[in-house]
């Protein structure tokens, strides 16, 4: 029994911990796309974030330092998809993917010049700290060893990612801010009409998710991981982008969404550690067949924002 | 016809080819700028670039084997594209296409020529349903094809690392596949350069054997039809015109009697029958085997790049193949030349794409000095 209840911790831990880099992405997509603007440059930005989290917590030993910088650098690279999209009217999802190009291209090209001609970093000195590690041990308040540690003894990114989905939905259905970035994302020439400033939301919502999906990116890098690597990144991007339509462009179905990869994930992996019968593969393609299946019943009823990808140009309207 | 400076000034302001010129030159530039503050020379990176495409028939040869795939892919994310549908999906019907062909290699025992027909004729094929399930999900249930896309490449990699894993097939505890039959190789002399007389005669003509050192072979000759093909499909065809009719507006193309949802279906299918080929010309010209694949190999995702900077349409996807694959492998020489990294290359096609997406931008840069002229 006991064995059972600690194999389902670990399933759970494992759930949250792959779950967090997507989070982070996704709740970042919500933003933006409720604004009106795809951004399906967030792989890049991932990556990107990766790396510069890595890089930073590697040269300046704190991992907070190199947890920000990976936003900033996020945010750097959305920027881009910002005055592309916005100002200058690109169609979104070609400059979403020239940022899918220029995030890994700026990561390596650095990774090789500060780390002696190698794709990946130095193993970082300190990574994320688990907040809760003072509860578990000897004559604590939990065992460190057990169901309550495999599962609440997390990374601070875990309860980060978490929180941050309740600040964003704070933010989009609770303030003035919110409401008004999603009016922006369903009828920018009404909202325009009513002083709000369309170019300066959307470019505020792309860049934020920009700097979450810096942090997402992070989050694998000195989190799940000790170190960026070229191939640490593949696809999560692009993954988190499905589960923010998964979740009917909304926080928390993004969050249930995320949790339900991450789920795949910690799944997959507890399996093959028993030597489960079923190909490690077979099982590896289960939460994308399950995506599709899922979609095909449930977009009835989710819809997008009515302007998404639409071009908003006010000399014009 | 005048060629006029203004004349060509026109041109270039009004045509896509223009723009794309334009956005090239700011991909380079920023290239160098980026290399500059890195601490490299960009002249002397662009010359090993340039070096390391034309200074050796191989290199060349090398070239064209890098771009033939990138063409084809290209050609498959165009068509989509064409219709009005992203294709993300081109990569994992590039490794459907590629598995199949390495198992019609492997397992069927057929004469020469009619080998490879089959290989690539069930190749295309299921690389082409592949293609059609985004394309049928999005006509039957509105599901975006982007996202179903993703999902069906992800798909498509693990079922292929699961073929490895079948013992018939793949080679135990190589993570790779048996070697398919000679009668499935489509490489030009690719037995003749082993034996005695071939070495003996390429001994006598340098030029060749340099070339022959590189896995030559008809894939870039098919690439070629193909973007003919393609050029012929949208542009001279009933089909085609229906299909650029949805791409253009699905509301004014269904009322004008063209049923929108059978054109999706049917442009994802030719889209990921052309992604399919690429598979199978790569496994049958070069690989002649595939192996476990930790991540996409991004052959897909290229594709993408090498029709939007080829404007979408089948010559375009010919000429900025050949520019990709030429970037790709005469980029990789940067590295040990003068030990810069070849990533570079990633940034300026990041920066080339972007421009492309904003014909806007460099109008209005083009257009700055009448402007102030005027005022």
């Amino acid at each position: 029994m006991e064995a059972l209840v600690n194999d389902l911790g670990f399933i759970i831990g494992t759930t949250l911990m792959y779950s967090t880099p997507l989070i982070f992405t996704a709740t970042g997509s919500v933003i933006t796309e409720r604004s009106g603007i795809i951004n399906i440059g967030l792989e890049g930005m991932m990556y990107f974030g990766a790396f510069v989290g890595a890089a930073v917590a590697y040269f300046t030993q704190d991992p907070w330092i190199g947890f920000l910088c990976a936003g900033l650098a996020g945010a750097f690279l959305a920027l881009f998809h910002a005055i592309a999209t916005v100002t200058f009217s690109a169609e979104q999802i070609v400059s979403g993917i020239a940022i899918n190009f220029l995030g890994p291209g700026l990561a390596l090209f650095l990774s090789r010049l500060f780390f002696d001609g190698a794709t990946q970093t130095l193993t970082i000195p300190n990574k994320m700290p688990l907040p809760l590690n003072f509860l578990f041990g000897d004559g604590k308040l939990f065992a460190s060893t057990g169901f309550m540690d495999l599962v609440f003894n997390q990374f601070a990114t875990v309860y980060l990612s978490i929180a941050l989905v309740f600040v964003a939905w704070f933010f989009l259905y609770k303030t003035r801010l919110g409401m008004r970035l999603m009016a922006v994302g369903e009828h920018p020439e009404a909202a325009d009409s009513l002083g709000i400033s369309v170019y300066r939301i959307r470019y505020g919502a792309v860049m934020t998710s920009g700097f979450l999906a810096g942090l997402g990116g992070a989050a694998m890098s000195i989190a799940v991981v000790s170190r960026f690597s070229n191939t640490l990144i593949s696809g999560h991007g692009f993954i988190a982008l499905a589960a923010m339509i998964f979740g009917k462009w909304r926080p928390q179905g993004a969050l249930l969404a995320c949790l339900i990869f991450g789920g795949a994930k910690g799944l997959e992996i507890y399996l093959g550690a028993k030597g489960f019968p079923v190909p490690s593969s077979i099982l590896a393609t289960l939460p994308y067949v399950l995506t599709i299946i899922i979609l095909v019943g449930w977009v009835g009823r989710s819809r997008p924002p009515a302007a998404i990808g639409k071009i908003f140009d006010k000399g014009e309207a | 016809m005048k060629f006029t400076a203004a004349a060509l000034k026109e041109k270039i302001l009004k045509g896509s080819l223009g723009f794309t010129l334009i956005s090239m030159v700011f991909g380079f530039s920023l290239g160098a700028i980026v290399l500059l503050v890195a601490g490299f020379n960009p002249i002397q990176a662009y010359w090993e670039i340039l070096k390391g495409i034309f200074s050796k028939p191989k290199y060349m040869s090398y070239v064209i084997i890098y771009a033939t795939p990138l063409i084809i892919t290209g050609l498959s994310v165009a068509f989509a594209l064409r219709t009005g549908l992203f294709n993300i999906g081109a990569e994992g019907q590039y490794i459907m296409g590629a598995m199949t062909a390495a198992a019609a290699g492997y397992f069927f025992k057929l004469p020469m020529v009619l080998h490879v027909v089959v290989a690539v004729a069930l190749a295309v094929m299921i690389a082409a349903l592949w293609g059609g399930i985004a394309g049928y999900l999005k006509a039957r249930f509105g599901v975006n094809e982007v996202i179903s896309t993703i999902m069906l490449n992800w798909t498509a990699l693990y079922l292929s690392n699961f073929a490895i894993t079948i013992d018939a097939f793949g080679r135990s505890g190589t993570g790779k596949t048996y070697t398919i039959q000679d009668t499935a190789f489509i490489d030009i002399l690719g037995h003749w350069k082993r034996t005695p007389e071939g070495i003996e005669f390429l001994r006598n003509h340098p030029m060749l054997w340099d070339i022959l050192k590189s896995p030559v072979n008809l894939g870039f000759i098919f690439a070629i039809l193909l973007a003919v093909m393609v050029w012929y499909i949208l542009n001279k065809t009933t089909l085609g015109y229906e299909l650029r009719a949805v791409g253009h507006n699905p509301f004014a193309a269904e009322a004008g009697g063209i049923n929108v949802k059978r054109s999706m279906v049917v442009s994802m299918f030719i889209a990921g029958g052309l992604a399919g080929a690429a598979g199978a010309f790569q496994v049958l010209g070069v690989s002649h085997r595939i192996a476990k694949l930790a991540v996409m190999e991004g052959y897909g995702f290229d594709g993408i790049a090498v029709s939007l900077i080829g404007n979408n349409t089948g010559p375009g996807c010919l000429l900025s193949g050949l520019l990709f694959g030429a970037l790709k492998y005469g980029g990789s020489k940067i590295q040990d030349a003068m030990n810069a990294p070849t990533e570079v290359i990633n940034i300026m096609i990041g920066t080339i794409i972007i421009f492309v997406a904003m014909p806007k931008l460099i109008r209005l840069i083009l257009t700055y000095k009448s402007r102030r002229g005027v005022k």
